[in-house]
């Protein structure tokens, strides 16, 4: 069965149809990319999924129960975790307090035992501590659990945004751009870490716009123009379709 | 000097209840970003929760020993639940369907939300400044020429207290590192899980309830109150957020201090002294306001809650 299943999703803003009418599944285990030129609804569905936006129509179910209705952190408790296009860490936190705070879906403290500090608070901050130390040695960023997320570098601040969504034991991980504004080097890197997410056991869904990096990691790729799928398929396939490369080339024979 | 010292002791007390104050104004304003009118009403309630506390236990004299600790807990922590039980249905009536609204909407609600408050408790007591028992032995101490009350050490040692546990809350705890990252950015935020509507509820329990412990300590500091002590109470504990950099926990203390221990230098050492104070508080928040807007503290510990 399906992680993730989106049946004739639209969502339209006034007379604007950001996606329209948006069928795919996203099967459990592996990577899979969505792509599509700007303003294609790429972000749209992100938000759709992560519930910021409410579907005009059609529906989405994730783990087989639908998502209709529920608050966004209703949602991340499900299972869903996301990184931002910008970088949207708490930039006044620490590293480690962000990737703790990632936690939180997961965390059964009362507010009465957060207010009394109880020794079940106590034992469990530990534990998330602990976590969180681990969860930051896997995005290579264990020295910097001290230092404000601000003040990283902005490869870093990218990985200690894929560190905060782990946090909550996702099992479907939406990654929004993750190679924006990277350098080669940092690009490579983040190839081997969304490898190793997988070998995890987290579903890894994301959308770019760097080729390269979609075609290298992806098992899959869907691809979205003016908010319709217009192809889907393997890397391959799909880079040879002729309405994916009229999309982003325009037509061959010029007249667009 | 032992003048001097002596209104350094004088300022701490009164410092003391300013910052418990000041708290929950920043507090507010940090996740918010709401200067809620209503809180100095919050504080002026606390005082009379405490009163009808005290009176519903029968107490009308001075009291020792165990008897003396437990009254006081009792009436303490009752006068906090039942503030921040008000804060909380303040934020919920008042301010949550506003929250997306133009900043001056919830404004305007909370100047409303104080009238109504100040009217209700003119309701309850009558206009005029009404009594407190004379509950806590205040037997006093010579150090050096300095004179300190047991109701000082209390107050400043209570406001210490309360301000160190808050600490410990906001950075140790899942709740805390909720409402710092709801300050940040509302959003993210509630991609990770967080219950926005929860904790902003609990920014109100807390920073009611600190006003509640403020109302508490006021009324057997100053054996008084009445319905309209809140307004400058509370003008002043904004003053001392606006001082210490509005949004700033650490400032809000500060600040609370700073301002108690202005007001009580003042009243020193100004001819005509007591009728200058208030003057020279305020022209402390428009010097801020004007050459420091983002307070002592607002800049170099930008973290908020």
């Amino acid at each position: 069965m399906a992680l993730l299943a989106l049946d004739n999703v639209t969502k339209a803003f006034g007379g604007l149809v950001a996606v329209k009418e948006l069928t795919f599944e996203l099967d459990a285990g592996g990577i899979a990319a969505m792509i599509g030129p700007n303003g294609a609804g790429k972000s749209t569905v992100f938000n759709l999924i992560t519930g910021i936006y409410a579907p005009s129509s059609g529906s989405i179910d994730f783990d087989g129960r639908s998502l209709r209705g529920l608050r966004t952190n209703r949602i991340a408790a499900r299972g869903i975790a996301r990184t931002f296009q910008n970088i949207r860490l708490f930039a006044f936190m620490s590293a480690l307090d962000n990737v703790m705070t990632g936690r939180h879906a997961r965390m059964g403290a009362s507010m009465f035992d957060s207010l009394l500090h109880t020794p079940r608070q106590r034992a469990e901050e530990r534990r998330v501590r602990e976590r969180a130390r681990e969860l930051l040695k896997f995005v290579d960023l264990e020295r910097a659990g001290a230092s404000y997320a601000r003040n990283l570098p902005y490869g870093s601040q990218r990985r200690l945004e894929i560190a905060r969504a782990l946090a909550s034991d996702p099992k479907l991980l939406l990654l929004d751009e993750p190679a924006a504004g990277m350098n080669p080097r940092e690009k490579d890197e983040l190839i081997a870490l969304i490898g190793r997410i997988r070998d995890s056991g987290v579903t890894v869904f994301l959308i770019e716009h760097d080729m390269n990096l979609v075609m290298n990691v992806s098992e899959r790729v869907t691809v979205l123009d003016h908010g319709e799928k217009i192809a889907e398929g393997s890397p391959d396939a799909v880079r040879r379709d002729e309405r994916v490369i009229e999309a982003y080339l325009g037509r061959a024979d010029g007249a667009a | 000097m032992d003048v001097f010292f002596q209104q350094i002791v004088n300022g701490l007390s009164l410092g003391g209840i300013y910052a418990l104050i000041a708290l929950g104004y920043t507090m507010v304003y940090g996740i918010i970003e709401l200067i809620n009118f209503a809180h100095g009403d919050v504080y002026t309630l606390g005082t009379f929760f405490s009163l009808a506390i005290l009176t519903g236990l029968g107490v009308s004299g001075e009291m020792h020993g165990l008897p003396l600790v437990g009254v006081v807990l009792v009436t303490l922590i009752a006068a906090m639940l039942l503030c921040g039980l008000t804060g909380v249905l303040i934020e919920r009536l008042a301010y949550r369907r506003l929250r997306n609204a133009p900043r001056l909407a919830p404004l305007i609600t909370a100047i409303g939300m104080s009238f109504i408050l100040e009217n209700v408790m003119q309701l309850w007591h009558g206009p005029s400044p009404i009594s407190f028992p004379e509950v806590i032995p205040n037997p006093a101490w010579a150090l050096g020429g300095v004179e300190v009350s047991a109701k000082q050490i209390a107050v400043i040692g209570l406001a210490i207290v309360m301000m160190a546990a808050l600490q410990l809350f906001i950075y140790k705890t899942k709740m805390g590192k909720a409402m710092r990252a709801t300050a940040q950015d509302r959003d993210a935020a509630q991609l990770m899980g967080i219950d926005i509507n929860t904790t902003i509820a609990v920014t109100f329990l807390i920073g009611s309830a600190l006003a509640g412990a403020a109302g508490f300590v006021s009324g057997v500091y100053y054996g008084t109150t009445w319905f309209f002590n809140g307004f400058e109470a509370g003008l002043k504990a904004f003053t001392a957020a606006v001082l210490g950099g509005i949004g700033n926990v650490a400032g809000a203390m500060l600040g609370g201090f700073l301002i108690g221990l202005i007001e009580a230098i003042a009243t020193q050492y100004i001819p005509g002294g007591a009728q200058w104070t208030n003057v020279v508080v305020f022209s402390v928040l428009v010097l801020v306001l004007i050459f420091r807007p983002s307070g002592l503290l607002g800049e170099s510990l930008p973290e908020k809650v």
